[in-house]
């Protein structure tokens, strides 16, 4: 960022030697409309939509968060509750169990996909042939729409004839009628894990492949002429130097995961009874399904302050990582 | 091969037997991970007895009945009835006839795809549109409290969407934008406006200042040097920015879901919901999803190159 100032500053002397080596009035025709102006023409639209379709609405859920309105009833008269959707949020043992599936779902997504993500990376940095072609392979689940592919796993995850069960029962021999994935509380929470890893692996795998192509050559020669081992060059060169790369795509994957509703919505709907039922979903619920708009609202302000001081880290990080 | 020639470089170059390695388990993980993509494009091929066997069938006689289901609805009709009717005038008459019944009329589906493309192609329009504008004001210009608009634009990406949809739920029922193409393509164009913003504002950093400033002197005006300089110049970063947008429009589920459910209805919450006799129809499930993931495809291999950008807002570019 700071680069980016600096730069401004030498441009800007640059145009206003320019500006000054000629007549006025080539200047003025230099210059055109003022930069300043043209500096806001251009950014206006943008902020003026953002306002519209993000600020404007975010405040209106702050108003309606401290009322009793509900979306269903527009013409039933309303009162100002203060502050009690908040009360009852944060002592509420359904939110509680709402934000511990959600933390359980984004504990173990992370874990599972830093780990094979980063495995891979360091993998594919090994420079076999091919692994390009292999690498764009790879990439193809995170492109693809949460939704549809999340619907078409509820089809392999069937207990009867699911491909799923079918490959876990061909090598463990367990019956493949005998669980179903979706339908048991002890295993749901497992089959949107397992999902999500499928799809987004790949993400945290070409961030951490970006890591490991950013350190140079030469500490790995330094390290080989020190003799360290290869165990010791891995821990005190390659870890240490992809971590932010690492963090940045643990950061982007909990704030995502953390604000779950697609997959999830498609796969379990929350269920069975409520083991799935991530923080978006109850949100849904209470919003779409009960019509406690208030109350709803209320919920929607406390994950987006949450999600608000996730970004505020993400961008630091990401910034960091741009320093590179 | 030419470790002989030791250089400063092959100290580090792993060994041909570690490369091995690391190509089987890579290669390995690529090709398990593709057995889902794999099942729908075979299960859009089976018939619906097919597609539900026990234990699953890897071989099977291929059928078009999942698409013909997809695009038609069908009503069962007694065998004389089917008898009086003249020969089947396509192949789906055909098949569906073999099912004991007739086609009553198109479905849902090609007019949901429509809409698809639709308000992906007008939100990216409008959200790379507007994005380069800013991104180039962001780049060139000083800007008051640049970082933390930047902040700000970015942050409304992060939102979450079921969050977003309460207010602008209640918002397009006052304006009339309640399921409607122009009041998705607005909400999307918002959405991508923040990406388009962030990965065009480092695809043009790139581009020297040199350039415009040259232009500038021979004559040109500000706006004059940005469209005949700067965008040509930024053509592939536009290029790469739109097909970005397009592919977060054309996957979005959760707005789609709950602000739309008749006209405007896009394609994810619609294949879901395609049902047969009895249950899901899976056959036509797999075709919908094929035929809706095949533009994913494409997209991914004509990004590959700039995927690491655009899934970091442009902070990290390899």
């Amino acid at each position: 960022m700071s680069m980016a100032t600096t730069e401004d500053g030498t441009a800007g002397r640059i145009a206003d030697q320019a500006a000054r080596g000629t007549t006025p009035a080539i200047a003025r025709r230099i210059r055109g409309l003022s930069d300043k102006a043209i500096a806001w023409l251009f950014i206006a639209p943008t902020i003026l939509l953002l306002l519209a379709i993000n600020i404007f609405p975010l405040i209106w859920t702050i108003y309606l968060s401290f009322t009793n309105y509900q979306a269903n009833r527009p013409n039933r008269p309303i009162t100002h509750v203060g502050t009690k959707w908040y009360q009852d949020i944060l002592s509420s043992p359904d939110v509680w169990a709402a934000m511990q599936a959600t933390a359980h779902f984004v504990f173990w997504t992370i874990l599972l996909q830093t780990l094979i993500g980063f495995g891979l990376a360091y993998l594919i940095d090994r420079k076999f042939r091919g692994h390009a072609f292999w690498t764009t392979i790879i990439l193809i689940p995170m492109m693809l729409s949460p939704a549809v592919v999340g619907n078409f796993w509820k089809f392999l995850y069937q207990p009867q004839m699911g491909l799923f069960n079918y490959i876990v029962s061909f090598f463990t021999g367990i019956e493949p009628s005998s669980f179903e994935m979706l339908g048991s509380v002890s295993l749901s929470p497992w089959s949107i894990i397992i999902v999500d890893t499928w799809m987004w692996t790949p993400y945290v795998m070409l961030i951490c492949l970006a890591g490991l192509r950013s350190i140079p050559d030469y500490i790995y020669e330094a390290a080989e002429v020190d003799r360290a081992s290869p165990l010791r060059q891995f821990w005190s060169i390659t870890l240490p130097m992809a971590l932010p790369f690492i963090m940045l795509a643990v950061l982007f994957r909990g704030i995502e995961n953390f604000k779950m509703f697609d997959m999830v919505n498609l796969l379990t709907g929350g269920g069975p009874g409520s083991t799935t039922e991530v923080a978006s979903i109850t949100l849904k619920r209470e919003a779409f399904e009960k019509w406690r708009t208030g109350y709803s609202s209320a919920f929607a302000i406390i994950l987006f302050v949450a999600v608000f001081g996730l970004a505020n880290i993400y961008v630091k990080a990401l910034n960091r990582v741009k320093q590179r | 091969m030419s470790q002989a020639l030791t250089t400063a470089h092959s100290v580090v170059a792993p060994t041909p037997l570690a490369r091995r390695i690391a190509a089987t388990i890579v290669i390995l993980y690529a090709l398990v991970s593709m057995i889902p993509l794999a099942w729908i494009l075979m299960t859009g091929f089976k018939t619906p007895p097919d597609s539900i066997a026990y234990p699953p069938k890897l071989v099977f006689q291929p059928s078009l009945e999942g698409y013909c289901n997809l695009f038609t609805t069908r009503t069962r009709q007694t065998a004389d009835y089917i008898q009086s009717l003249g020969p089947p005038q396509t192949i789906c008459d055909e098949i569906t006839r073999k099912r004991d019944m007739v086609i009553a009329g198109p479905s849902n589906y090609a007019p949901r795809f429509w809409n698809s493309l639709i308000i992906a192609f007008g939100s990216t329009f409008f959200a790379v549109s507007l994005g380069v504008l800013s991104a180039y004001a962001f780049s060139r210009f000083r800007i008051p409290l640049a970082d933390d608009l930047l902040f700000f634009i970015l942050s409304t990406r992060m939102m979450p969407p079921i969050a977003v949809a309460i207010p602008i739920y209640l918002m397009y029922r006052k304006l009339g934008l309640s399921d409607t193409a122009l009041g998705m393509i607005l909400l999307y164009t918002a959405v991508n406006v923040s990406l388009a913003v962030w990965l065009l504002k480092g695809f043009i950093d790139e581009i020297p200042r040199e350039y415009e400033e040259a232009a500038m002197i021979d004559g040109y005006t500000r706006l004059h040097a940005f469209f005949k300089v700067v965008l040509p110049q930024a053509a592939t970063g536009i290029a790469a920015t739109a097909i970005f947008c397009l592919i977060f429009a054309w996957n979005e589920y959760a707005f789609a879901v709950l602000l739309t459910s008749g006209e405007a209805q896009t394609a994810p919450p619609f294949i879901p919901t395609i049902i047969g006799e009895g249950g899901m129809d899976w056959p036509a499930v797999g075709a919908g999803t094929t035929l809706f993931l095949i533009p994913l495809l494409v997209f991914t291999v004509l990004l590959r190159k700039h995927l690491l950008r655009g899934i970091t807002f442009g902070a990290v570019r390899k």
